[in-house]
């Protein structure tokens, strides 16, 4: 094992975004929630064309719109109009705050003048309105997501248990999944009998159908009354064990109201999977439903029919941490090792994380480079000569250069339909990612062939 | 159908043409809290300087100005591609509190090391005109120590609007003119610059072809495929050029005064407004065989496309479109080549139109249309669908809010791969056009079905 924590003075093709994109993010996951950044028009912009090229779907994030007056003077005033404003347009059940570079820099008390909104005479009936601290230039994307899931858990969940609700909640804090992913788990967790408050859910908001009438905030999502609830649940299920540098929604959870947090690679891969699984058994008092164990059985199946297009072959996998950890253990638990493990997030855990992941950690030689840009991940990648890329699009310029196929995974995916809902997790989702690889290698050899088998 | 209102403090940069007293506000900071279609100041620059291949481009702040920006736009080089790089001091909370001012030292010298570019833009963003960083100061040392060109771009996104960052784009070109004296009696014949043309999906190729067999020299093209030295020499044309009005006609105007370069502003956008660009450089020669090829190419041109534009219309006639761009001139046009393909514009507007763009679209619209500055995501919407658009032209954040509700949509801006100047351009859009507002997929969308009701059967 190799670790490099590049040390420079520009970063060259950036493998992260801006927290507060991954506030806005997260807070997208909750029904009636529009997210505010509290900043100048840009961050909002760039932020929703950004996300709007990976979904495909309507996505507005307010801002401050801060001014030069507002810079200098300070940009109480301008918040709270904004969020005025936002309350008269759309009717919010909760608005998502989000701090930005500029505000964090000239110290806004966002905080306080959420409280002073509430106690103005007159105003009434706000929603709820969380707070995360989001400066960019103190961590990334994946930062963002967790503080603000952080935020929203603070803010709201108590332990107030709902009387309507027999059977037992499993809080669970998936992290950046696909809008796919975040389904299935809906799924797996009420074939156990169970009721999930998944945290957050933008499967519906971020990929929905068509509108018979304009909806100003997309229908789905969790809502402001399961948040509420979330005290009360039988457990929590919390994915990545990486991005995220203090208390974890899960811990805080477990902290506050006694609610066992379990925290777990997210489940790509049958080890993986089987953890969750068994979670979610233990959670529910009920076997695993005999639906994922046939699906578990045709995937170790498709395992052996696959393996010796995957044996011996190497990987460079690149995107936010808890995501290439988790590919990462996949990829070691179907031959494949993973030389190259590359995330622009900047954390002390990485290392860790992939040591728990990965399967004989030790007698592999997997560079991991923290805090990385594509300039890094492509000179490790001149050098390593893997056989395939796993991450993010904006590989494709990488793969391009080098010649090494890129397999789609993660966020952000701007060059092709259906990016934002790969299923990559349980059994079925790795059943599809495993095809992929195996498919993307067969395709890559046929390509390189003189000959070209049609038959293999 | 929708129970969107409209924000009292936005009630003055909204008119319906034929129904309101005219007078629109405009130029101003967006709402607090409304959801603008707006970007920022950096945005302004970053568009403008984009395309200059051979430059370095780096962003000096933290991550999310580079990242957004990252090769975005399909601005085509034919040679040097490190414009497509992103690169940024990425500053950390130390540079934060201490300042980013060696930081961005260091990244200069470093990147000029490594990729020799033949000039560096360094953007300004939101918290570096916070901290405080003497950019200008940097940049002055890195330009004695290198020798090329490095040259500061104020673009702080709280300091204005994306027009501002049209401006420090502007000033950033003209640095590129210090110390260049033209000699006048060495100017080549018949020549121009192009300004505000930005060679998305190879415009500029098609626009310089047809220059070129008019007979007319381009010095530069401002900025689209873009070279520094090509740029540095712009002040020996005789005619500015400008396409893009709301981003370039400020360095024409300064061009104008320094070097004495009378500019024309034209559209190379639909075949009336592409053939009047191409007549007026003609005209401004005044060369009889310059005039004589322009017209017989403008006339070969069209006939060209003519019979497919002409079938494309047919299909087309009746329906409905709302435009929304950035800016007001490229409105002007689009309203223009709609017609041409018999479409009725029945929204129309822009995010940094400035009074005078909106009285001239006010008088060349139908009446009913609505007319609108910085409009919001949600009052984009209720338009939309209160003036029941078949297609809606916009850029890709407009784009989910058409396809939402089943509606068109065709892509305007600078992220779009295919062509749509010119005459080749313009049978582009055509068939762009019709092969969204004619695709069957509508016919499967509550939302059009219920339109279609309504229409009694208007549409096919």
């Amino acid at each position: 094992m190799e670790t490099n924590i590049p040390n420079r003075d520009f970063t060259q093709n950036a493998c992260k975004l801006c927290a507060p994109l991954g506030a806005c993010l997260a807070y997208k996951g909750v029904k009636g929630a529009i997210p505010f950044l509290h900043g100048s028009q840009g961050c909002a912009t760039y932020i929703r064309r950004y996300l709007i090229s990976h979904f495909r779907e309507p996505l507005d994030i307010a801002a401050s719109n801060f001014s030069e007056a507002s810079t200098i003077f300070g940009g109480g005033e301008a918040l709270k109009t904004g969020l005025l404003n936002i309350v008269r347009q759309y009717s919010p059940e909760m608005i998502g705050v989000a701090s930005t570079c500029l505000s964090e820099t000239i110290g806004e008390d966002v905080p306080l003048a959420l409280r002073e909104l509430r106690i103005s005479k007159g105003i009434t009936g706000l929603p709820s309105m969380p707070f995360a601290s989001t400066p960019s230039y103190a961590g990334t994307h994946a930062d963002g997501f967790q503080a603000a899931v952080l935020s929203m858990v603070k803010t709201i969940a108590g332990a107030d248990k709902p009387e309507s609700i027999e059977q037992p909640v499993v809080n669970i804090l998936p992290g950046m999944l696909s809008t796919a992913d975040l389904r299935h788990l809906r799924e797996i967790s009420e074939d156990f009998g169970l009721k999930p408050v998944i945290l957050p859910d933008y499967s519906e908001t971020l990929d929905g159908g068509p509108w018979a009438e304009y909806q100003k905030l997309p229908s789905g999502g969790t809502s402001v009354e399961e948040i509420k609830c979330m005290g009360a649940s039988v457990m929590s299920v919390e994915f990545g064990k990486v991005s995220t540098s203090g208390l974890s929604a899960a811990e805080y959870l477990e902290k506050e109201f006694h609610v066992t947090a379990r925290k777990m690679e997210r489940p790509i891969g049958v080890k993986a999977t089987d953890l969750f699984m068994n979670e979610l058994s233990h959670a529910s008092g009920k076997p695993v439903p005999e639906k994922y164990e046939k699906e578990r059985a045709r995937l170790i199946d498709s395992y052996v029919d696959g393996h010796k297009y995957v044996a011996g072959k190497t990987a460079a996998v690149f995107g936010e941490a808890d995501m290439v950890t988790a590919i990462c253990g996949f990829l070691s638990e179907i031959g494949i090792t993973p030389v190259i493990a590359a995330s622009g997030d900047m954390s002390s855990r990485f290392v860790a994380a992939m040591k728990e992941a990965v399967s004989d950690f030790d007698e592999k030689d997997i560079r991991i480079i923290d805090s990385a840009d594509f300039r890094d991940i492509e000179e490790a990648v001149e050098e390593l000569s893997p056989d395939i890329l796993i991450g993010s699009s904006k590989g494709f310029a990488m793969s391009r250069k080098t010649g090494v196929p890129l397999l789609r995974a993660g966020m952000p995916i701007h060059d092709r339909m259906g990016g934002a809902r790969i299923l990559q997790i349980g059994y079925r989702g790795t059943q599809a990612f495993f095809d992929s690889i195996c498919n993307t290698l067969i395709e890559n050899m046929q390509e390189e062939s003189e000959i070209g088998y049609t038959y293999i | 159908m929708t129970d969107i209102s409209i924000l009292d403090e936005r009630k003055k940069q909204i008119f319906t043409k034929g129904n309101d007293d005219f007078e629109m506000k405009c130029e101003s900071q967006s709402v607090s809290g409304s959801v603008s279609q707006r970007a920022c100041v950096f945005c302004g620059s970053r568009v403008v300087l984009y395309p200059i291949a051979d430059a370095l481009h780096l962003v000096h702040g933290p991550i999310g100005c580079a990242a957004y920006t990252w090769d975005i736009r399909g601005a085509l080089s034919s040679g040097p591609q490190l414009h497509r790089l992103s690169f940024s001091t990425d500053l950390r909370e130390t540079n934060v509190i201490f300042g980013g001012e060696k930081k961005l030292y260091a990244a200069l010298t470093q990147l000029i090391e490594m990729y020799k570019p033949k000039a560096a833009f360094v953007y300004a963003t939101c918290i570096v005109g916070v901290i405080g960083d003497d950019v200008d100061s940097i940049c002055r040392k890195v330009t004695e120590e290198t020798g090329i060109p490095v040259i500061p771009v104020h673009s702080e996104g709280f300091k204005g609007t994306k027009k501002d960052g049209y401006a420090a784009a502007c000033q950033a070109l003209f640095t590129l003119f210090d110390n260049f004296s033209p000699n006048m009696d060495e100017k080549p014949k018949f020549a121009i610059n192009i300004l505000g043309e930005f060679n998305i999906g190879g415009e500029a190729w098609i626009i310089k072809e047809y220059y070129r067999r008019m007979g007319v020299n381009i010095i530069s093209v401002m900025t689209g495929d873009g070279r520094v030295d090509d740029i540095r020499n712009a002040p020996l044309a005789s005619l500015n050029v400008v396409q893009c009005s709301g981003s370039m006609t400020g360095l024409a105007k300064m061009m104008k005064e320094k070097f004495g370069i009378p500019y024309i502003q034209v559209s190379y956008f639909g075949v009336e407004d592409t053939a009047k660009a191409l007549y007026d450089v003609a005209e401004f020669f005044g060369d009889a065989e310059l005039l004589k090829n322009t017209s017989e190419m403008i006339k070969a041109e069209i006939a060209e496309i003519h019979p497919e534009v002409l079938s494309i219309r047919r299909q087309l006639e009746g329906r409905k479109a709302a435009v929304y761009v950035g800016g007001a001139f490229k409105a002007f046009s689009l309203l223009k080549a709609l017609k041409n393909i018999g479409m009725d514009v029945v929204v129309i507007g822009s995010q940094t139109g400035a009074k005078e763009d909106y009285k001239t679209l006010k008088e060349i619209c139908d009446p009913g249309t609505i007319i609108v500055d910085d409009a919001s995501s949600l009052e984009l919407a209720k338009f939309i669908i209160e003036k029941k658009a078949d297609l809606v032209i916009g850029g890709v954040k407009e784009r989910p809010i058409a396809y939402k509700m089943g509606i068109g949509f065709c892509d305007h801006n600078h992220e779009r791969k295919i062509p749509l100047a010119g005459f080749e351009g313009m049978l582009h859009f055509a068939r762009e056009v019709r092969n969204t507002v004619l695709s069957p997929v509508w016919k499967l969308f509550p939302a059009r079905n219920e339109v279609k009701k309504e229409s009694s059967g208007k549409a096919a």
